[in-house]
């Protein structure tokens, strides 16, 4: 027994470390199933895309769509509400981006200069921002005071950012797939 | 003050039982010989206002989820069957709904009896610090308890809530997916905080058993805040003298709670929680249950988003650190002059944060404009605004202002420069500075330039008078 002082590790102690590294190990993967099972579930995931028929959208109308639970402005925009949204210095927005940066091209490769799809949430905390409203008549978010343009892009308010445009694609000039 | 146990088991199957499982001496030296400081006051009965606000809350939780259904399809129908149908329904639902505001309310006279009698000091920092997790878990469940009912308040709540995660910078969206288990507030949000609602009570049971425990191996504070030293002297049995008195603030105490129950049982809740959730659209004005009003107000007086949660959560997490800002070696505000005036001034900070929460941050409190001229239509109104800023070499965005009125049935729109405006925001900050300082600096410099008064020499002295305490010494 009396090289049980000597300070160099022994084959027990190796074992111990061993055993007890691995049990670690085992016990995080066994964790990680109660955890993942929180994450969105194969159900939720099938319902990642839609198409939305935008042939009955008048000019200066624009309709809710739902996706992911969420919903989608899509809006006609009329000929002054695209004026309004381009004639903007960009480097003075707190999110700078161009009114066509915003948008998508048809299969022609046109730019849908009147279509705006933005998700209608608000990126500060999640509400809804009500349409039409807000002192440039983009959106204004009644929960903390955010006030967005008729390109969606924030201008006032404590938003960081400007309405997230979901991925989405024009299947034709009357149809759109979002997803 | 935890000593030697007094129990004395009285008959042959006690005895047996003491021998085998002691759970009558640990009540017997718990809850009946256990000694308190006699000069306890009425501040001193909420510990056991709030085990009873417990075992209400679980025990009308309990029944409610035996008629209650926790999908977004059916959840607002199941309320109201609970509210119409249920035999007693209404009763249990109401009781466990204002239930949750009298908790708080309890838990705040318990917190600032804390913060005045200096309860939190050494040797008492772990009770305080199982206290303030108490405090946190309490607030969890309510939040998950408030989303249940599925309304609008339900579910725009449950989406800012759960978006403060969002501001977390790199992990912050998928750690948003991950607690609502979709790409909003669903469904599946709903099943998991019916889960955790119903499993949280129990944790804060669990906490509390911890509360009590360490309570009873350092003893009560007392309003003196001195400490025991002849327990014969200074103390007084648990039972009758503490039961009765803690009895009888209960008493009291549901007196208040039956006449929110019966007389104005949605006096604290939102009308808007009475229209089913509608995830398309936000109510006009979101706010929170009022116990949760002042962190509210700190979050928006933030401007910034990440910067707001973090302070919002750290104006709680400054409580689990106060035993060591604390300097002061006197714990009783009754003997500390100033810290006495300050702990009054920073409850009133405290209460106007909660009016704060509760109003929009814009609403300008003072301020002057100058009108620059009324218009027809918003273009108009905001071209004039436009011109006026370019002119003035001013912000369009920041320094002007388009209001709506109505003006004999006809819409118009008010331009005007804003020279000077103080708003609900700007009020939450100054009191958010001050709520941290009160906390951060007020806490260790008050200690080191205080003279506290002087103090008695024992509990006893405190209760009779020095003559008296010596006359029976």
């Amino acid at each position: 027994m009396a090289d049980t002082h000597v300070e160099e590790p022994t084959r027990r102690d190796f074992l111990y470390v061993a055993t007890g590294s691995f049990a670690a190990v085992g016990a995080a993967f066994a964790v990680w199933p109660l955890i993942d099972q929180m994450n969105p579930d194969a159900s939720v995931l099938a319902l990642a895309s839609i198409e939305v028929d935008i042939s009955n959208v008048p000019v200066g109308q624009q309709i809710t769509a739902k996706w992911r639970g969420k919903p989608v402005f899509i809006r006609h925009r009329t000929e002054e509400e695209i004026k309004a949204a381009e004639n903007v210095d960009v480097s003075s927005l707190p999110d700078p981006q161009t009114d066509a940066e915003r948008l998508k091209k048809d299969p022609e490769g046109t730019l849908e200069r009147p279509w705006l799809v933005v998700i209608g949430i608000c990126t500060h905390l999640g509400c809804v921002p009500l349409s039409y409203a807000g002192e440039y008549d983009g959106w204004f978010c009644p929960c903390h005071g955010s006030v967005y343009d008729t390109s969606g892009r924030i201008r006032k308010g404590p938003a960081p950012l400007n309405l997230e445009v979901p991925p989405y694609e024009f299947l034709s000039d009357t149809k759109i797939k979002i997803g | 003050m935890s000593g030697e146990s007094t129990y004395t088991p009285g008959n042959g199957l006690t005895r047996w039982l003491d021998d085998r499982l002691p759970v009558l001496r640990l009540v017997n030296d718990s809850f009946v010989d256990y000694p308190t400081p006699k000069n306890l006051n009425y501040w001193w009965t909420f510990g056991g206002i709030l085990s009873m606000c417990l075992g209400i809350q679980i025990i009308t939780g309990i029944i409610l989820a035996m008629h209650y259904t926790p999908n977004v399809d059916l959840a607002f129908a199941s309320v109201e069957h609970i509210m119409r149908d249920v035999n007693y329904g209404w009763l249990l639902r109401y009781i466990h709904a204002n239930g949750a505001s009298m908790f708080f309310i309890a838990v705040y006279i318990h917190m600032f009896r804390g913060l005045y009698y200096g309860s939190y000091k050494a040797p008492r920092e772990v009770l305080w610090i199982l206290g303030v997790l108490i405090y946190l878990l309490m607030m969890a469940t309510a939040f998950f308890g408030y989303v249940l009912p599925w309304g609008q308040m339900s579910f725009w709540g449950a989406t800012v809530i759960t978006n403060l995660f969002g501001a977390i910078p790199i992990v912050g969206d998928p750690i948003r997916e991950w607690l609502w288990g979709g790409f909003s507030v669903g469904n599946p949000t709903l099943n998991r905080f019916f889960s955790l609602h119903y499993l949280f009570p129990f944790l804060i049971a669990g906490v509390t058993i911890l509360h009590v425990w360490a309570l009873h191996v350092t003893g009560q504070n007392n309003p003196s805040g001195i400490e025991v030293k002849d327990p014969a002297k200074d103390t007084v049995k648990f039972t009758p003298y503490a039961t009765v008195k803690d009895a009888f603030g209960m008493s009291v105490f549901l007196i208040l709670f039956a006449y929110f129950v019966f007389y104005n049982p949605n006096g604290l809740g939102e009308a808007a929680n009475y229209v089913e959730a509608n995830p398309l659209q936000t109510p006009a004005h979101i706010v929170p249950e009022w116990y949760l009003l002042p962190f509210y107000a700190i979050l928006r007086a933030v401007p910034d988003k990440l910067g707001g949660v973090l302070l919002m959560f750290a104006a709680i997490g400054v409580l689990f650190v106060l035993p060591w800002l604390d300097t002061s070696k006197v714990r009783s505000a009754r003997f500390r002059p100033l810290y006495r005036q300050f702990f009054w001034i920073h409850l009133v900070v405290c209460i106007i944060l909660g009016w704060c929460g509760a109003q929009l941050p814009s609403n300008v409190l003072f301020g002057s404009d100058t009108q620059i001229g009324i218009y027809d239509t918003r273009g108009e109104a905001l071209e004039a605004v436009t011109t006026a800023a370019k002119e003035q070499g001013l912000s369009p965005e920041d320094d002007f202002k388009v209001e709506e009125h109505v003006e004999d049935n006809k819409l118009e729109f008010v331009a005007s420069r804003v020279d000077f405006a103080f708003d609900v925001t700007d009020l939450s900050r100054i009191l958010t500075i001050y709520y941290f300082l009160h906390f951060l600096v007020l806490f260790p410099v008050l200690g080191l330039v205080e003279r506290p008064q002087s103090l008695p020499s024992s509990i006893s002295e405190s209760v009779l008078g020095k003559k008296a305490a010596t006359a029976e010494a």
